[in-house]
C-alpha cells in the first residue's frame, strides 16, 4: 500500500477551494454589489439614451439658459450655483455616510447614531432643493410631455416661448426631449435618494434599537452606505451631462 | 451560522485598517477639489473670461474629472479598492458593456443627425 497522495485526492486550499468565502465578503454585502451593479446599468442606459438624443438633435437647449435661478436669491443670470450647492450636499452626505461605517468599526453606537443623522439630514436638504429645481421648471412649462411651446400653434409664439432657452437655432422636439428626459433621470436618481433616506432611517432605529449592538457587527450600516455612495455617483454623472456639458 | 459570523467578523476587521478618518477627509477634499475644477472651467474660464469656447475640448475635460470622481467614490468610499482583486474585476469588467453602447449609440446617433438635419422637425411639430 503507497502513502503518496494522487493529485486528485490532495486537498485543495486556494481560494476557490471550497469551505470558506472565496472574497472575504458576507453573503448580503456582495449581493448589494450585484444590485447596484444592475442598477447602475439601468442609470447607464438612460444617460446615453440622454447623450445619443443631444447628439442626434440638431440643435438642442442651453443648459446655463434653463438652470440660472437660486431660489430665494436671484431669479437670473446664475447658472450652475443652485445646482452646485445641491452637489455640495450630497457629497457631504457622502462624507458622514462613511463616517458612520468608521465609526461601525470601532462598535462606538453613538457615534454611528450621531453621524446618521447628519446623512439623513443631507439627504432631505438634497430631496427638498430638488423638489425646488423641480417646481421652477414646471412653472416654467416644462413637464413629462411638455415644454413651454406645448399648446402653442402659431409660429410666432412658438418661436418666442422657447428662444429663452437656446443659444443655437430653436428645435421644439429638442426642448420636447430635454424635459422628457430631465424630469425621468432626475426623478429616477430622486427616488433612489428617496429609498435611501429610507434605508437610512430604518438602520439608525436598528442602532437605536441596539440591534447591531447585540449582532456584534455593524455591517448593515456599511451595506446601507454603499447604496447611498452609488446615488451620489450617479448625481456626479447626472450633474455632468445635464448641468455641465 | 458560525461560519457567517467569522466572515462578518472579519470583513468588518479587514475594512477598518482601510479607510481611517483622515483618509476619509482627504478623499473628501479631493472630490471638493475635482468639483470646484469644474466650476472654475465652467463658470470662470467659459462663462466670465470667455478663454474656452463650450464645445468638445471642454465636454472631453468634464467627463474625465467626472470619471476620475467616479473612481474615487467607488474605490475609497465604497471600499472596491480594498476587495479582493477577482471581486474588483467581477463588479468592473460588465462595464465594458457600457462602453459598447456608449459606441453604439453614438454611431446609430450620427446617423440620426444626419437624417434630422435634412428633414427638420421644426416648425412642424
Amino acid at each position: 500500500m503507497s502513502t503518496t497522495v494522487s493529485q486528485l485526492d490532495k486537498v485543495k486550499d486556494g481560494p476557490w477551494g471550497g469551505g470558506k468565502s472565496p472574497w472575504n465578503l458576507e453573503y448580503g454585502k456582495i449581493m448589494m454589489w450585484f444590485f447596484l451593479v444592475s442598477d447602475a446599468f439601468t442609470f447607464s442606459a438612460f444617460l446615453i439614451y440622454y447623450g445619443a438624443q443631444k447628439f442626434a438633435q440638431p440643435s438642442w437647449i442651453d443648459a446655463d439658459k434653463v438652470f440660472q435661478s437660486i431660489p430665494g436669491i436671484a431669479e437670473s443670470g446664475q447658472p450652475l450655483v443652485f445646482v452646485g450647492i445641491m452637489t455640495f450636499i450630497l457629497i457631504m452626505s457622502s462624507v458622514t455616510m462613511v463616517l458612520a461605517v468608521e465609526a461601525g468599526h470601532r462598535n462606538s453606537k453613538h457615534e454611528v447614531v450621531k453621524w446618521m443623522l447628519w446623512t439623513i439630514l443631507g439627504g432631505l436638504c438634497f430631496i427638498g432643493c430638488q423638489a425646488i429645481e423641480w417646481s421652477h421648471l414646471h412653472h416654467q412649462g416644462f413637464w413629462f410631455g411638455r415644454n413651454p411651446a406645448t399648446g402653442l400653434t402659431d409660429t410666432d409664439a412658438i418661436v418666442n416661448a422657447l428662444q429663452p432657452y437656446f443659444t443655437k437655432e430653436i428645435s421644439y422636439t429638442a426642448a420636447l426631449q430635454f424635459s422628457n428626459l430631465f424630469f425621468t433621470i432626475t426623478g429616477f436618481h430622486g427616488f433612489h435618494v428617496s429609498i435611501g433616506i429610507l434605508l437610512n432611517i430604518i438602520v439608525l432605529s436598528m442602532t437605536l434599537n441596539n440591534t447591531f449592538e447585540r449582532r456584534g457587527t455593524y455591517l448593515m450600516v456599511e451595506k446601507v452606505g454603499l447604496y447611498w455612495h452609488f446615488v451620489d455617483l450617479v448625481w456626479v454623472f447626472v450633474f455632468t451631462f445635464f448641468y455641465l456639458i | 451560522m458560525s461560519n457567517h459570523d467569522h466572515i462578518a467578523a472579519h470583513d468588518a476587521h479587514a475594512h477598518g485598517e482601510g479607510m481611517d478618518k483622515k483618509r476619509i477627509w482627504s478623499v473628501f477634499f479631493v472630490l471638493l477639489a475635482l468639483t470646484a475644477l469644474e466650476f472654475l472651467i465652467a463658470l470662470g474660464f467659459v462663462h466670465h473670461w470667455g478663454i474656452l469656447q463650450k464645445g468638445t475640448l471642454v465636454n472631453v475635460i468634464y467627463i474625465i474629472l467626472t470619471l476620475v470622481k467616479a473612481f474615487y467614490i467607488v474605490a475609497f468610499f465604497m471600499h472596491l479598492k480594498f476587495e479582493k482583486s477577482s471581486f474588483i474585476v467581477c463588479c468592473s469588467v460588465v462595464f465594458l458593456f457600457i462602453i459598447y453602447f456608449i459606441i453604439l449609440l453614438l454611431v446609430e446617433g450620427d446617423f440620426l443627425h444626419g437624417a434630422m438635419t435634412h428633414q427638420p422637425l421644426f416648425p412642424h411639430k
